[in-house]
């Protein structure tokens, strides 16, 4: 198959050139415009796509030289990465990182009590929800608690906790009030995150210190009435002075997470830059640290929301605001990597925390399942309800999953989690919002009412699958990555192939390996050795399922070529098969990890396992079914027509059934 | 005066846990169940570090019995802002029957060895309800004892208690060196804030055993059985009282 392709040249050279891009493999800077502009295509993929290109760089103040790295890894150890090539990479999955020294646990573990106790004790949800802000003792304690400079080094007066302590933290806050919990992440995680890994000695040291007392709050300013996901269309300026010693900043920033109580702002702005090379002169994103004592920065009243309603969101306003320039975070035309940076680098966080909210509303659905008696007996003895309170615990333990194994492989040096990252925010987002639906079906009239408190936890997740990043945003992003690293794998084969003697032993691999995929056989690829015996099954799944994802995705490439950046519906199934895939794998290093462990819960996790796996690999297996069929063009065409019919006519188009 | 108060702490299973008895009814089950401080002894921690604040005294010594997670609650008094711990390290065998004999044992003879002006306690533990520990160890001593303390105030080489008894309140004035139990309204607890939980890792805890001290942990009491308390059976309805006294002479209560 693979000789027969190579004489068809043009679909491999295609495939080759979707994302070739000389600058990109040798690793030399690249203008902020997009590299992938297919003729006469459009512009609205390429924020993902070039989200893609700019690999993020670990967490550490070395970052600015590392992101001027190679954009592809020659070796990549995601697992994410390597699935899309059909290859399985387990350094990063199995076993289940452990990435807590013993002195780091024991000091977590002091931690969790008090934070808990906080949450239990102090802090009213209903109240901040109603108040519309965080109760100001409520928000005195949490300063006083250090809640908000968790990661900020120690010397520096925050706690200097690791990605999986941080974890475990966020994980309480988010299962008691999510208000409170985008409060201090729009302030941490996002807000100042940008100084913790790009600023210089000097900006740490001047702003970190009260910024992890809570003495200044942070936010993240990027989005604008014009730029949402097209975030490098953002229309904010930063024009230098002739004397160089400052920019002049203008523009306008809406729905801004502490717009209207930070003292320190990211924001993200147009410069004006010399490309080095041409001489011209171009517009590239900067980003800054903007002290609202500058001068000229104001905000707009607090937004009213659906929910996280104790977050104050407003917008925030910048009118020729004198930034110092030694307040350029990163590097000057650097500022569209600073943002994907900090917000890749968050993005655990987020899983962590609905990982917790999850186990809070299921707390409650379970206790009135439990204890509800209709028909005579308590209703967790029917089925429906059983399936409902299964398929919750099954999504709590793949997120809870996804988080710790992400903030494990961060914490353990990896620099290649984005595509996981951005597969962990997606699915713990979805579960959420489905666990939280469920409970409050469960719940019955009970879960509609406000006293119960779950119709406000539903409220608040609303947003998760909306900001930092919408998730169809990521889907395209998942995808995207994946094709690119498939297809360069795929551009290495075409240069074996131009030397097939030198190259016959990888050639004749290569071609084996079709050859018995295509005729469904096993390509080889084993997870055993890394699973515990008992999940041998489960594994199986996982591997057929890998199988013949790695094989589609090429057929794909070789099918679109680089024209697979316009094909959205194809992209969304293809990200959802990778967050299933991703998923299966991550329950079975946990579960491998318990029955090694000889934990009481092992033949219970196995059982998560197990069905998880089972339901995962029949829908990818659907989608890759889908995928090829000569139906889901078809499918997808029908799509488009619908679409641009209703659009059209601002509205339905088939006329009432009653003719009026 | 050195100004020095020792405070103890007692390791507990958490007030919010179900408490469960072991299938053999020789205890309750305690692996892998949430323990944290007993509140008394939180109060009574929160009371000496006040007293230090206020400049009354110079140092605030927590002391826990028990096995090696001792030093957890340990750390969570130093949290709270004791000034070093000092773990007496009891397991096995002698930790299930260790009580408030030997424990007053124990805190007697650190108060001699330490040079304690006053002795700071929890009017009681929740998992056993002794309520005797404070007492023995002053009487161990010939130290006076305020109990059930609702009020402290010191005056001098003098402590005034406010004292909560069935009656209602007693006022005492008693010399140091004392012992002092803390009852409920004594204070409210402070939350330990996560940066002075880090800043107690630097605090010192020394290590001490019973023997050391000359502490023989022999038990005089024996447990023979542990049971749940009976289900609560339903009650019953009466209309009227003749109705009332008629079911008390058919159950045999009247």
């Amino acid at each position: 198959m693979l000789l027969r392709k190579v004489s068809q040249t043009s679909s491999l050279s295609v495939c080759g050139s979707i994302l070739r891009n000389p600058a990109v493999l040798s690793g030399a800077p690249r203008p902020a415009a997009i590299v992938l502009a297919v003729p006469g295509g459009r512009l609205y993929a390429s924020q993902a796509a070039q989200a893609v290109l700019d690999k993020p760089a670990a967490v550490g103040s070395d970052v600015a030289s590392k992101v001027e790295k190679k954009a592809v890894a020659a070796e990549s150890k995601s697992f994410a990465v390597n699935m899309f090539k059909g290859q399985i990479a387990t350094t990063q999955v199995f076993p289940f990182p452990k990435a807590l020294n013993d002195e780091q646990e024991q000091f977590l573990q002091e931690l969790v009590g008090p934070v808990s106790k906080f949450f239990e004790e102090v802090n009213d949800p209903a109240k901040n929800d109603a108040l519309e802000k965080v109760e100001d003792h409520t928000m005195e304690g949490l300063k006083e608690m250090g809640a908000f400079g968790l990661q900020v080094p120690a010397d520096l007066g925050g706690l200097g906790l690791s990605n999986t302590q941080y974890a475990r933290l966020v994980e309480i806050v988010g299962s008691h009030d999510l208000g409170v919990g985008i409060t201090l992440g729009a302030h941490q995680s996002i807000g100042f995150k940008g100084i913790l890994l790009f600023g210089n000695k000097a900006q740490k040291e001047k702003y970190l210190p009260k910024l992890a007392t809570g003495e200044h709050i942070a936010a993240f300013c990027l989005t604008e009435p014009a730029s949402g996901s097209d975030a490098a269309s953002i229309k904010t300026t930063a024009v230098l002075s002739p004397c160089g010693k400052f920019y002049t900043m203008n523009g306008s920033k809406i729905w801004i997470s502490n717009g209207g109580l930070a003292e320190i702002f990211t924001v993200f702005a147009k410069t004006p830059t010399k490309d080095p090379k041409t001489g011209e002169m171009k517009d590239k994103i900067t980003a800054f640290i903007v002290e609202r004592s500058f001068g000229g920065v104001s905000h707009g009243p607090p937004e009213t929301k659906m929910g996280i309603k104790a977050s104050n969101t407003a917008e925030v306003y910048f009118e020729d605001v004198r930034v110092p320039a030694d307040c350029v975070l990163g590097e000057v035309g650097g500022g569209f990597k600073v943002a994907m940076n900090i917000l890749n680098n968050g993005r655990f966080g987020m899983a962590a925390a609905l990982a917790g909210t999850m186990k809070g509303v299921m707390s409650k659905a379970i206790d009135h399942a439990a204890n509800r008696t209709q028909f005579g007996n308590k209703i967790h003895t029917y089925g429906a309800i059983q399936e409902k309170v299964a398929r919750m615990t099954m999504l709590q333990y793949v997120t809870e999953s996804m988080a710790y194994m992400i903030s494990g492989n961060m914490d353990s040096g990896a620099t290649d989690f984005q595509i996981e990252a951005a597969i962990s925010k997606i699915f713990a987002s979805e579960a959420a919002w489905t666990v939280t639906d469920e409970s409050i079906q469960v719940m019955g009239g009970m879960g509609f009412m406000k006293g119960s408190g779950v119709e406000r936890v539903m409220r608040d997740l609303r947003i998760f699958r909306i900001f930092e990043g919408t998730n169809d945003i990521l889907r395209l992003f998942v995808a995207l990555n994946g094709f690119q690293n498939a297809g360069n794998h795929l551009k290495s084969l075409q240069k074996a192939l131009k030397n097939p003697i030198g190259n016959a032993g990888l050639l004749a691999g290569e071609l084996t390996k079709r050859a018995k995929r295509k005729a469904g056989l096993s390509t080889g690829l084993t997870l055993q050795g890394s699973i515990h015996p008992e999940l041998a099954q489960s594994g199986d799944l996982t591997v057929k399922a890998i199988e013949q994802f790695g094989a589609v995705i090429e057929e794909l490439l070789v099918k679109h070529g680089k024209k697979i950046i316009d094909e959205q519906f194809v992209l969304k199934r293809v990200a959802d098969c990778a967050i299933d895939l991703y998923a299966m794998v991550v329950v079975l290093s946990r579960a491998s990890r318990s029955l090694s462990q000889g934990q009481a819960s092992a033949q219970h996790e196995k059982m998560l396992c197990d069905t998880w796996c089972m339901e995962a690999h029949d829908r990818v297996m659907r989608d890759v079914q889908l995928l090829r069929s000569t139906q889901s063009k078809r499918l997808f065409n029908n799509m488009r027509s619908i679409s641009a019919a209703v659009v059209e006519n601002g509205g339905v188009v088939a006329p009432h059934p009653l003719g009026f | 005066m050195s100004g020095r108060v020792l405070v103890g702490v007692k390791r507990v299973i958490d007030y919010a846990v179900k408490i469960r008895v072991k299938p053999d009814n020789s205890g309750v089950v305690t692996d892998g169940v949430k323990h944290s401080m007993n509140p008394f002894c939180e109060i009574a921690v929160e009371e000496a570090v006040k007293l230090k604040e206020k400049k009354l005294i110079k140092e605030v010594v927590a002391v826990s019995c028990g096995p090696q997670q001792s030093q957890e609650t340990i750390r969570t008094a130093l949290a709270m802002g004791a000034d070093r711990g000092i773990h007496v390290e009891v397991s096995g065998k002698d930790y299930e029957t260790l009580g408030p004999l030997q424990v007053s044992k124990i805190l007697a003879a650190l108060a001699k060895k330490e040079d304690a002006q006053l002795i700071i306690l929890g009017k009681q533990a929740i998992d056993d309800d002794c309520n005797q520990t404070g007492q023995m160890t002053a009487a161990l001593l010939d130290w006076p004892q305020g109990t059930f303390a609702s009020e402290v105030s010191m005056d001098g080489a003098q402590v005034k208690v406010v004292r909560e008894i069935d009656g209602g309140l007693e006022t005492i004035k008693i010399n140091t060196p004392a012992v002092l139990t803390a009852d409920l309204r004594l204070n409210t607890p402070r939350y330990a804030t996560l940066p002075n939980i880090m800043k107690a890792k630097k605090k010192k805890i020394a290590n001490v055993k019973p023997a050391d001290l000359g502490v023989d942990l022999t038990s005089r009491l024996e447990v023979l059985r542990v049971d749940e308390p009976p289900q609560r059976q339903a009650g019953m309805k009466v209309e009227t009282v003749e109705d009332l006294v008629e079911k008390l002479r058919d159950t045999g209560m009247v």
